[in-house]
């Protein structure tokens, strides 16, 4: 049953050292305020998965978050690599990074097998050397065809972790444009925090067929403007792709990063996000 | 296609090793097609398809994007530009099970730090897995495309370092050890076939497999190629020339980055 939480509260009581916590949104609706919030309050040994790690893990790896990444591409998209994930799995920094590797194809089967509460999930694929240093790449054979195909163990997080356009006023959440694996990570994982633009009082007059999680699958909402900046909230703001380039030379060095993550984060409060949202509106 | 005078015309137009390949890639497609497009060159390529001579093309990228008409080239293959100019956006999920694991789509464009004789790609490591020299992106949609789109197309600039007799980490099959090997694993689709890199273009041959040259770009030398990859290269009996760009496709290429250029600088108005 979901409950209007504040940012702080919510994090704090959901988001534990040690979890395993999904933050979400396939380059759209990327939960960045939810990210300062745990780098703030000092979590811990996270098992952060993502299918693109994309700046959000950048800088929770950097700040010393996580213990182990989750993914399927961990790259800056259309801009190079992601520095600070980088420099933690070449040198160990801020603190050696554990990988569990997967391909798109694999990790989206694999949360939506958690969204059914499957234990796993089967797909066709050729996954290479990525078998070899990931045990959880196994095979299964059909029982009515006998055609052999990968397996991997369904995806369900300790948290989950998404950002929306808008809450009701009873908490369903509505999510428009790429919807990504929103859904089928919220619904796998054990508790759950979705981030909103703002709250409405009823959905009318959207498309009946607009992606709905339904207030009692949700936990916590937050009511942060901004909250998916620097990447973009469809029909709110554009995705700052200056500041992805822009990213590159702030992350690449340790100090530079550990400055930025000072001024924008540590010094900063979720209000931050909203200011920034409308610089690109 | 074209007269021999037009062909002396256009060798003095001066264009780019990458405007060169990105041309080489369009020209692979057609309206009839449907592409799994990737970000950089591959989207510019099939952005530039669909602006010449293949305005039907079906251009899916995957956020879930289908039939995607970006009027600028996006910086992710999650921009807004393709929501927006798209003709439906499914879930991840779905766009991996129903749309790439069925065989609906018709083509592919990859690239990657290291590439094989037997077309096979490496986008996740230089060195060894546990204690990399370079630690790169990974494979993202790349090993199930190469797995299930009906044909792959590579594009990547031709170097020794790329062109490897050996990959340090194999991310994506192409035709694995060569021969049968994609049949006999159970894989319907072509593969990879054809290699367009900054100096020439290679197709696997018939039975082994192994990448072979099949054109050359203009003033581009055999030795040329040859210094340029890490194996024994194989040419094929007649080796002629790549068409070289038309004054149409770089003017159209030319227009495309420099409006996306403008637009990824810029934060644009509301």
């Amino acid at each position: 049953m979901s409950v209007f939480r504040s940012l702080q509260d919510a994090i704090a009581d959901a988001v534990h050292d040690g979890n395993i916590v999904a933050m979400e949104g396939f380059t759209h609706l990327i939960p960045f305020a939810a990210a300062h919030e745990v780098i703030r309050q000092g979590r811990r040994d996270l098992t952060l998965v993502r299918m693109t790690p994309d700046l959000i893990y950048d800088q929770l790896i950097g700040a010393g978050c996580a213990a182990k990444l989750v993914f399927s591409w961990g790259g800056n998209p259309g801009v190079g690599s992601l520095h600070r994930l980088r420099d933690a799995v070449e040198h160990g920094w801020p603190r050696p990074l554990a990988l569990e590797e997967y391909s798109h194809a694999a990790l989206a089967t694999a949360y939506d097998a958690g969204a059914a509460r499957l234990p796993f999930a089967a797909f066709r694929g050729s996954p290479g050397d990525l078998a070899r240093v990931n045990p959880n790449y196994r095979s299964v054979v059909c029982p009515f065809t006998g055609q052999v195909l990968t397996a991997i163990p369904a995806m369900r997080a300790d948290v989950a972790v998404v950002h929306a356009q808008r809450a009701d006023r009873d908490g369903n959440v509505l999510i428009e444009g790429i919807v990504g694996v929103q859904k089928e990570v919220v619904l796998g994982a054990t508790r759950s925090i979705v981030t909103v633009e703002e709250v409405v009082d009823s959905f009318e007059g959207g498309s009946p067929n607009a992606c709905v999680i339904p207030h009692w699958a949700v936990g916590a909402i937050v009511v942060v403007p901004g909250g998916a900046f620097p990447s973009y909230a469809y029909g709110y703001y554009q995705r700052d792709n200056a500041f992805y380039l822009a990213w590159d030379a702030i992350s690449r060095d340790r100090d530079s990063f550990r400055a930025w993550i000072d001024e924008h984060v540590m010094r900063a409060g979720p209000d931050a996000f909203a200011r920034r949202g409308t610089q690109v509106a | 296609m074209h007269s021999r005078g037009a062909v002396h015309r256009w060798r003095d137009v001066r264009y780019s090793p990458d405007e060169l390949m990105t041309v080489a890639a369009a020209r692979c497609v057609s309206s009839e097609d449907v592409c799994f497009v990737g970000i950089g060159l591959p989207s510019a390529a099939c952005n530039l398809a669909r602006l010449t001579h293949a305005p039907r093309i079906t251009l899916i990228y995957e956020s879930g994007t289908i039939g995607a008409r970006p009027a600028v080239l996006p910086l992710s293959i999650g921009d807004g530009e393709l929501c927006s100019t798209a003709l439906t956006t499914v879930s991840v999920p779905e766009f991996f099970r129903y749309w790439l694991q069925s065989g609906r789509i018709t083509v592919g464009f990859l690239g990657g730090a290291q590439i094989d004789r037997f077309a096979n790609l490496n986008t996740t490591v230089v060195g060894t897995y546990d204690a990399p020299s370079v630690r790169l992106p990974g494979g993202g949609g790349a090993p199930e495309m190469a797995a299930q789109c009906q044909q792959i197309f590579i594009v990547m600039p031709q170097s020794r370092r790329a062109f490897v007799e050996r990959l340090d980490f194999l991310t994506t099959r192409g035709h694995g050890a060569g021969g049968d090997e994609r049949q006999r694993m159970g894989l319907r689709t072509s593969g990879p076939v054809k290699v367009i890199t900054d100096l020439c273009v290679m197709e696997p041959d018939h039975e082994s497999r192994e990448l072979t040259v099949t054109s050359l770009h203009p003033s581009v030398t055999r030795d040329q190629v040859q210094s340029a990859t890490g194996w024994s290269l194989r040419f094929a009996a007649d080796v002629p020339e790549t068409a070289p760009p038309t004054d149409e496709e770089l003017a159209v290429l030319r227009q495309l980055r420099l409006e996306t250029e403008n637009a990824h600088k810029a934060k644009e108005p509301a």
